[in-house]
This record gives C-alpha cells, sequence and structure tokens, in this order.
C-alpha cells in the first residue's frame, strides 16, 4: 500500500511539474496571440471581445476550447450574460502542445480552476472537431 | 508592438526622443515640441526683414464617420485630438490601441476641447456601419471619439501626413501593416506627440502631454 501511495504521489508530483511548465510556456504564447484581444488579464474589451474568466463556461466547453483555439468562433456567444458575435481568427499554426500550453494557462489563470491540459487531451478534442471543420 | 520597417520614420523617432529628451530638461516650460518638417519664411514687416518657421501641418480633410456624417478638419478646430489608424478586423496591435484610447476618451469625456480621430485602413470592409457596431461594442458614447471611412487613396494619404505607415499587405496579419502611432494634434493642426498605442507607459505620457497641450491654450497665450 505504501509502496502504491508513494508511486500516486510521484505521478502526481511529476503532473504538478508538468502543469507548472505547461502554465509558463502558455503565458508567454497567451502574451502573443491572445491578449491582443481578450486582455493581459483575461477581462476582454468591451462587448467586442468576451472576457476568459467564466469559469463555468470554460468548465462546460473544455472539449471545445482545443477547438474554437485552433479554428475561431464564427457564431454566437453568451459569457457572463452578454452576447459576443465579434468573429474570432483561426489559429492555424499553433500545435497541439501550444493549445495545451495555453489552456493550462488560461484555464488556471484569472480565477479559473481548469486543471491541467494535456497535449493528448487536446489532440483528442482536435480530431472530433476537425470533422466539423 | 508596431511593425517599423520604415526607415524614414526610424529617423523620426530618434527625433522624437530627442526632443522629449530635450523637453524633459526644460522643467516649468510647460511646453510640448512641434514636430515634423519646419520651414524658415522671410518676410518684410514695417521695413524689417523678420523670419518666421512655417510648420508641418495636417492638411484639409472629408471623411465620412460611424454615423454617415461628413466629418472634415474643420470639426476639429476647436480641438486638440488624437489619431489613429486601425481597422476593425484587425487581430494584431489595434485591440489594444482602442482599449487605450478608450482611457483617453474617459479621461477626458465631455471636455469638448478634446477629441479623438481614428481613419481605418480597411475601406473596403470597415463601412460605416461597422465602424458603428465597432464604437458601440467598445462601448464608445458621445461624438468626441470619431471612426471614419474614406478612400483608400485619401486614407493612406493623410497617414503620410501623420507620419504613419499604412499599407495594405496580405502577408501581415488581418491583411494589413501598420503602425500603433497614436499622434496629438494641437489646434493648428499640427502634430505635438507621436505615442506607441500598444505601450501603457506611453499612453500615460500622451495623456499628461495632453494636460500640458491644453494648458498652452489657456490664459490667452499665443500659439
Amino acid at each position: 500500500m505504501a509502496l502504491i501511495a508513494s508511486v500516486m504521489n510521484a505521478c502526481q508530483g511529476e503532473q504538478e511539474i508538468k502543469k507548472a511548465q505547461f502554465f509558463t510556456n502558455g503565458k508567454s504564447l497567451f502574451a502573443t496571440k491572445c491578449a491582443n484581444c481578450h486582455g493581459s488579464e483575461g477581462e476582454g474589451l468591451g462587448n467586442l471581445y468576451p472576457p476568459l474568466t467564466d469559469t463555468t463556461f470554460l468548465y462546460t466547453m473544455r472539449k471545445e476550447l482545443p477547438c474554437i483555439v485552433k479554428y475561431g468562433l464564427h457564431e454566437e456567444l453568451t459569457i457572463e450574460n452578454r452576447k459576443f458575435d465579434t468573429e474570432m481568427p483561426a489559429n492555424p499554426t499553433l500545435t497541439d502542445q501550444e493549445i495545451a500550453y495555453i489552456l493550462t494557462y488560461v484555464g488556471n489563470s484569472f480565477g479559473n480552476d481548469l486543471g491541467f491540459v494535456s497535449t493528448e487531451e487536446v489532440a483528442v478534442h482536435l480530431k472530433n472537431c476537425a470533422a466539423t471543420n | 508592438m508596431p511593425k517599423n520597417n520604415h526607415n524614414s520614420m526610424n529617423k523620426y523617432l530618434i527625433f522624437v526622443l530627442s526632443l522629449l529628451v530635450w523637453g524633459c530638461g526644460q522643467k516649468g516650460q510647460q511646453r510640448l515640441p512641434i514636430l515634423g518638417e519646419r520651414e524658415p519664411v522671410t518676410k518684410e514687416v514695417d521695413g524689417k526683414t523678420v523670419t518666421d518657421t512655417l510648420y508641418q501641418t495636417i492638411p484639409t480633410f472629408s471623411f465620412i464617420n460611424q454615423d454617415s456624417t461628413i466629418v472634415t478638419d474643420k470639426d476639429f478646430d476647436n480641438s486638440i485630438y488624437v489619431a489613429d489608424f486601425f481597422f476593425t478586423s484587425c487581430p494584431s496591435i489595434c485591440p489594444v490601441m482602442s482599449k487605450n484610447l478608450l482611457k483617453v476618451l474617459n479621461k477626458y469625456q465631455g471636455n469638448e476641447e478634446v477629441k479623438i480621430l481614428s481613419h481605418s485602413i480597411d475601406t473596403k470592409y470597415d463601412t460605416p456601419w461597422v465602424l458603428k457596431r465597432y464604437a458601440n461594442k467598445l462601448g464608445v458614447k458621445g461624438n468626441q471619439w470619431q471612426f471614419v471611412h474614406g478612400t483608400q487613396r485619401d486614407i493612406y494619404g493623410i497617414a503620410d501626413k501623420y507620419m504613419v505607415y499604412a499599407k495594405e499587405d496580405a502577408q501581415a496579419p488581418g491583411g494589413f501593416e501598420h503602425q500603433g502611432w497614436l499622434i496629438l494634434v494641437d489646434k493648428e493642426k499640427r502634430i505635438r506627440g507621436a505615442y506607441d498605442g500598444t505601450d501603457d507607459n506611453q499612453v500615460a505620457q500622451l495623456m499628461q502631454d495632453m494636460d500640458i497641450l491644453l494648458g498652452e491654450y489657456k490664459g490667452g497665450h499665443e500659439k
């Protein structure tokens, strides 16, 4: 039991380290790719660009987030009870890993608590939305 | 950050910076430098030869604003104003510039001596209706901040006069290459400052300089 517990601890520790790495890499990518519109604190801009502080939205849309980042968004959204219909441009050059970095950063900043978003998770969700894009 | 691939702009920037440094040494004077080209004009007054300086000014213009109303240089005659060049679907520096101009608007809301003039360089897509939607979504109220639409020739032509580089370029994000300067113009249409609209510190400097410029018109001083 003690062995299993210590192995699990080690795994958790490893994931925490990975999460911290993704978070740091995501922070700099966010600054160059996202912050212009969404603000450096994820505050958004008026009714033009939505804030990234709606924790419930991020939580329920988790599977869609990689697709939104990669392929952009062309439909109306309701975030924090406000409607947003400005088109979000696609970011086709971002790799799965870079998207995981960004989502780990956004998902664990600005009051959000999404936990670690792995490259594998991003790859799975992107496969599902690639069919519709 | 604004793309700075214009040599003359670099030289101009050095000139501006040197003026700013010079300006720092002139405490208590509280006047802004006059930027751009200048030429001496010699004329005869009361039989004496005097030399005056002719400063670069913004020429006359006529554009259509977000309410589909014609806006001309005359509408800015009694105001100092901040000019910039942007487009509504810009994915790069424009949102930050707009956010910062919103700070300027909020500071001077209701002050008729202060205006903002944003020129769209996407002359095909950014019709008055599109500009109106953008202004509304940004939360702009009143008519202090004008968003204008014009022909490509007129908009790009006047960008030159403000010493801002703008060009259609399929390779650039969103299809246009341009600089993010906020240009401060006085009531005589002379350029009094150029600030990086994506840099918080420079935008703070802009607002300080606007106070100084407004101060120049207080108390009946000469222009």
